[in-house]
């Protein structure tokens, strides 16, 4: 990956802040939703990086820990301001969800004994789970390609349910047991690949 | 010292859950189990807030987890905990290794990694479940699972429909039915 397009003008971190502010204001839900409105902001109106390179972000976004969104503005703000960037656009990007979350926290616990309020949340659990339902069904549609991966989904669910292994635990034997497959599919192509210079 | 905890429970959180959209929830569930600053009714409500309002997901679940526990400051602090992992291994990434996601090991790992989410996700949603389902004496409520076969039904039908619509759906049922 090469360096982002060298602006003309060194982009000041007010900017930054507050590009990633819009951006975070004008994202319902994160992910891939935010993927259009990330690319008019930093690529059509900013210049910052280019469309190829914003699919780049997003691939290592998903490819590293923590949340895509924040994974994304991170890597943008470091390749435009370095790591004060970093740091700067993450800020503004999150800047909106501690306002707007907090000032309806506080609203709601107000209303939190209202019989109303109690069943209209009832309700929404309801939803709730259905959109859970729908987010497992897309994962399994991606990542469930045969089975060994079918395994470690089972396998995950189990270790939580019966053993009430922790989801920090899972996800660290998750790697070590990705990591097992990566070198020994390398150790067994090298062996064939002995065997065939042998003969 | 509760804000040190919330710090370290968010950091953790930021640094091993992975993915968008829904990729902390069962992150939450495990702190809300192990430290009892929420409930699981709590952590539902959130959720259905946190996807009704701008912002990533996962962002707002830190935000609202933290002032529940602590106030503005916790807020602040679970946030804080939350990005830091982003952070921190991002400008590692994008200092000193080119085309990380193209090597054939971080692409075998996020294989797995991704099926992993499956499961924890399904054990977050296992905890929702005697909440939303069954009544004060553990019997089977019949209203809220029809609500949930016929919304579940519209999300799959009508999938490019904002997920703000559905919780809308949920809460106006909610009032009228439960």
């Amino acid at each position: 990956m090469s360096d982002a397009p060298a602006a003309e003008k060194k982009t000041s971190l007010w900017t930054l802040f507050i590009t990633f502010a819009k951006v975070g204001v004008m994202t319902f839900g994160g992910g891939y939703a935010m993927l259009p409105i990330l690319e008019r902001e930093v690529v059509k109106n900013h210049n910052w990086t280019t469309s190829e390179q914003m699919l780049d972000y997003y691939a290592i976004g998903q490819c590293t820990p923590g949340i895509i969104a924040v994974n994304v503005s991170t890597f943008i703000g470091y390749k435009t301001r370095g790591i004060l960037g970093a740091i700067v656009a993450t800020f503004g990007m999150v800047f909106p969800s501690l306002v707007i979350i907090t000032a309806l926290a506080s609203v709601l616990k107000m209303f939190q004994d209202n019989v109303y309020v109690k069943k209209a949340f009832a309700g929404i659990r309801i939803a709730v789970c259905a959109l859970m339902v729908t987010a497992v069904i897309g994962l399994v549609r991606k990542a469930v390609s045969n089975i060994p991966t079918a395994i470690v989904a089972v396998a995950a669910l189990l270790l939580q349910l019966l053993l009430g292994v922790s989801p920090v635990i899972i996800v660290i034997c998750t790697v070590a047991f990705g990591l097992i497959m990566y070198f020994s599919t390398i150790k067994r192509n090298n062996d064939s690949e002995n065997k065939e210079v042998q003969k | 010292m509760i804000l040190l905890q919330l710090f370290w429970e968010f950091f953790k959180t930021g640094l091993f859950a992975i993915g968008g959209g829904m990729a902390t929830v069962p992150f939450l569930f495990d702190i809300s189990a192990r430290t009892g600053w929420f409930t699981t009714a709590e952590l539902a409500n959130m959720i259905a807030i946190s996807e009704s309002t701008p912002g990533p997901i996962g962002v707002n679940m830190a935000t609202y987890v933290g002032f529940e526990t602590a106030g503005i400051l916790g807020s602040v602090i679970a946030t804080l905990g939350l990005v830091a992992p982003s952070i921190i291994i991002i400008v590692i990434i994008a200092k000193l290794l080119d085309a990380f996601a193209e090597k054939p090991v971080v692409k075998t790992v996020f294989k797995y990694l991704r099926p992993a989410v499956i499961g924890l996700l399904l054990f977050a949603l296992w905890q929702l479940l005697p909440l939303t389902f069954l009544g004060a004496d553990n019997n089977l409520l019949w209203a809220p699972v029809i609500a949930f076969a016929v919304l579940l039904f519209c999300m799959l039908k009508w999938k490019k429909v904002h997920p703000i619509f559905w919780i809308g759906a949920g809460a106006i049922f909610g009032i009228i039915a439960l």
